[in-house]
């Protein structure tokens, strides 16, 4: 009897093995090394206590060489990723061709009508979301409270360009390596053009008119280069012109920064008594406008999670995607790590949180930056294109380096203003041509 | 007079060697020295140089997060295989165009050449498409024949150089002697090139060690190798320095420890046949 029910039990059990071996699903998750990401990564075991079935492989690579590993393998057909972390630069483009599984049917708890607006419209293409977002963020002025003080001065509640210039003037003490202001000077699509195209933003710029005409001989554009310049060679840090977002993270965080337009994630990290010298000095506002001008540059910039169409495992990909960005996972990092560290900017119900706002000095500035990030009509003037920071066109990113690398010359004296603006002029002329622009 | 002024002149060059050597290993020594900082000391404005609070935890989370030994697998094999693949091709066609050279063999030299001019990203999607049909993507055999590819006009080159260097008259007397084509290569030509083939083997596993352009293109999860462990640690968005640092020392030991114990093997095979 116990010999015949062992038999039977053991039997029963080397099947139920079999089964569980034969029908895992391994999926392959690219992503990039920022700190959300790694916690994602982290907690992969608790994914795979709710489905055992699904093993996950990470590939973890940095932002640039991700763009490039994950490019090749999407327009290629290569089919070696389930899970891509793509940015919302690359959703709307992807998705028209025909890269992207649209994302329908995410679970009965998804709810997804909880996503931020501004955040969804960006992923959302002919009416369907064709990546769901992970973390997103907007920009904002990141100051020290202990320095405007001292200069005599009062944030006000929307801060503009001319009061930027005031404060950096007030607040630059150069003998003591303190430097009124410190922005992105490095050139890239995705540094300085990031900052500075919605700087533009602000000014009342475009990059294009309706006919795609570049706008770099417009008097906004002008003005924009001119006070950049103006604020960075008179109170910027020496050698701005090689800063990207790391740098003067590492500049703020040291101290030696008096203001810093940059990112909203940054605010986290500035604010980490663990990681920053001036934690309980830092104050933050809403990124600058033009003199009378409402518009703040929308800048608006998600990581995403998107399945390309290639792979074979969608349903697996699919239960991955939808664990990572529900509600159930913020309620999973909270009770890890604190409340504090679930990824922001995705969530409508997170910024109700009572227990997120008291940890998170940051989280209303956070979220009044993204709600009021315009991505559809980011200039007052009327533009052919959609995005904040960028232009959403594939031909930008190669555009947008060659004009960033103009402007960190203009920055590090080797051009002028003028010089800059003409050169940037004539190559955006000319690539555009090239690519066939105005497109029917 | 004379000897004191060349004595002179010797702790000068001495001097200036050492300053030379430390100025291009400072960098290393430099990671070194972060990889056991913390983030916060990594990032300080005036950083010390030996008076911090050394802490292993940047090596702690980088073998938490990633798995080291499947990535150092991966790069031994990948350099060590494609290095031996490239020896086995290249000896023979170092050896033809070396004794018996033709009316075109400089060209083909040349020619040979003339793919490295090229850059990798050129190709990338050909070959990327290729790999995909043939199976190859992510895996180390598909790495171990692009690698030999991309290292074989080196390969054959410094066989070359090596092997002229060679006098063809002891091959002849073998020839004489009744030795095959393959046991003159064999037992004749290559036992008088260890030198070289040595150090063309160490210059080779070292540049397939480095190699990060195809390394990173052309695996995902299982077959990537050191490179795409040190590049999961750099972020644009976010400070992890020491970290990097961390698995950049790591990435590098192998390699480091390796060059260390055959310097003078890969000294004397690089000044081979300079001296006439």
């Amino acid at each position: 009897m116990t010999v015949t029910f062992r038999t039977l039990a053991g039997a029963s059990l080397v099947v139920a093995l079999m089964g569980t071996a034969s029908a895992q699903t391994t999926i392959t998750v690219a992503t990039v090394n920022n700190g959300d990401m790694i916690r994602m990564q982290r907690l992969t075991p608790e994914f795979n206590a709710l489905h055992p079935d699904i093993k996950v492989n990470w590939v973890t690579l940095e932002e640039n060489v991700l763009r490039q590993r994950v490019t090749t393998d999407i327009a290629s057909r290569g089919g070696q990723y389930d899970v891509l972390t793509i940015g919302n630069y690359e959703v709307p483009i992807w998705a028209k061709q025909g890269w992207l599984m649209p994302l329908e049917n995410l679970g009965a708890d998804y709810d997804q009508a909880d996503l931020l607006p501004q955040v969804a419209q960006g992923l959302t293409v002919d009416g369907k979301l064709h990546a769901v977002p992970f973390y997103a963020e907007s920009s904002m002025l990141m100051y020290r409270t202990d320095l405007l003080e001292k200069a005599g001065l009062k944030m006000p509640e929307n801060p503009d360009w001319d009061f930027i210039a005031e404060a950096a003037q007030k607040m630059t003490d150069k003998g003591a390596g303190i430097y009124g202001i410190c922005l992105r000077g490095k050139a890239g699509w995705g540094e300085n053009m990031a900052f500075l195209t919605s700087m533009n933003n602000s000014m009342g710029g475009r990059w294009f008119d309706m006919e795609w005409k570049p706008q770099f001989n417009a008097p906004e554009w002008k003005k924009t280069l001119d006070t950049y310049l103006n604020l960075m060679k008179e109170y910027g840090p020496p050698g701005a012109s090689s800063n990207g977002f790391n740098e003067n993270l590492a500049l703020f965080q040291t101290g030696k920064c008096g203001m810093w337009i940059d990112a909203t994630v940054a605010a986290s990290f500035i604010s980490d008594p663990k990681e920053s010298q001036v934690a309980d000095k830092v104050g933050f506002a809403p990124a600058p406008v033009r003199k009378g001008g409402s518009n703040h540059g929308n800048w608006l910039w998600s990581w995403n999670l998107a399945i390309p169409a290639t792979t074979s495992k969608a349903e697996a990909a699919k239960t991955f995607v939808a664990w990572a960005t529900s509600p159930a996972y913020t309620k999973l990092v909270a009770e890890k790590d604190g409340i504090a560290n679930v990824p922001p900017g995705t969530r409508t119900s997170l910024y109700k949180n009572p227990d997120y706002l008291k940890v998170a000095p940051f989280a209303e500035m956070t979220l009044t930056a993204i709600e009021s990030a315009d991505t559809q009509k980011p200039s007052d003037l009327e533009v052919p294109y959609t995005g904040g920071q960028f232009v959403a066109i594939p031909e930008f990113q190669a555009i947008g380096t060659s004009v960033g690398q103009q402007f960190s010359a203009a920055l590090a004296g080797k051009a002028t203003a003028d010089q800059a603006l003409a050169a940037a002029q004539a190559l955006t002329t000319r690539e555009m041509t090239r690519a066939g622009y105005p497109k029917k | 007079m004379a000897r004191e002024a060349s004595k002179g002149h010797k702790a000068v060059v001495t001097a200036l060697a050492w300053g030379v050597a430390l100025l291009i290993f400072f960098p290393i020594l430099w990671t070194f020295l972060t990889s056991f900082k913390t983030e916060g000391e990594a990032i300080n404005s005036h950083p010390s140089f030996l008076f911090f609070d050394w802490t292993l935890e940047n090596y702690e989370t980088v073998n938490q997060r990633s798995d080291y030994l499947a990535h150092f697998w991966n790069s031994v094999v990948i350099s060590l295989g494609s290095t031996v693949l490239g020896l086995v091709i290249a000896v023979p066609a170092a050896w033809s165009m070396a004794f018996v050279p033709g009316k075109r063999t400089k060209d083909l030299l040349m020619w040979m050449l003339s793919t490295k001019m090229l850059p990798a990203v050129g190709v990338l999607v050909p070959i990327y498409l290729l790999a995909r049909d043939a199976g190859l993507l992510d895996t180390k055999t598909g790495l171990v024949i692009v690698l030999t590819m991309v290292n074989l006009p080196i390969i054959v080159w410094m066989l070359y150089t090596y092997f002229r260097e060679i006098p063809g008259e002891i091959l002849e007397a073998a020839r004489m002697d009744g030795a095959t084509l393959s046991s003159e290569i064999l037992y004749v030509l290559t036992p008088m090139a260890v030198p070289g083939i040595a150090s063309t083997l160490l210059l080779n596993v070292i540049l397939a060690w480095n190699e990060s352009f195809w390394t990173l293109n052309l695996t995902a999860a299982t077959a990537a190798p050191l490179t795409a462990f040190i590049a999961s640690y750099s972020s644009p968005e976010g400070l992890f320095y020491a970290k990097l640092s961390a698995a950049s020392t790591m990435a590098i030991a192998p390699i480091m420890i390796l060059g260390w114990f055959s310097q003078k093997q890969l000294v004397r095979g690089l000044t081979f046949g300079a001296v006439k």
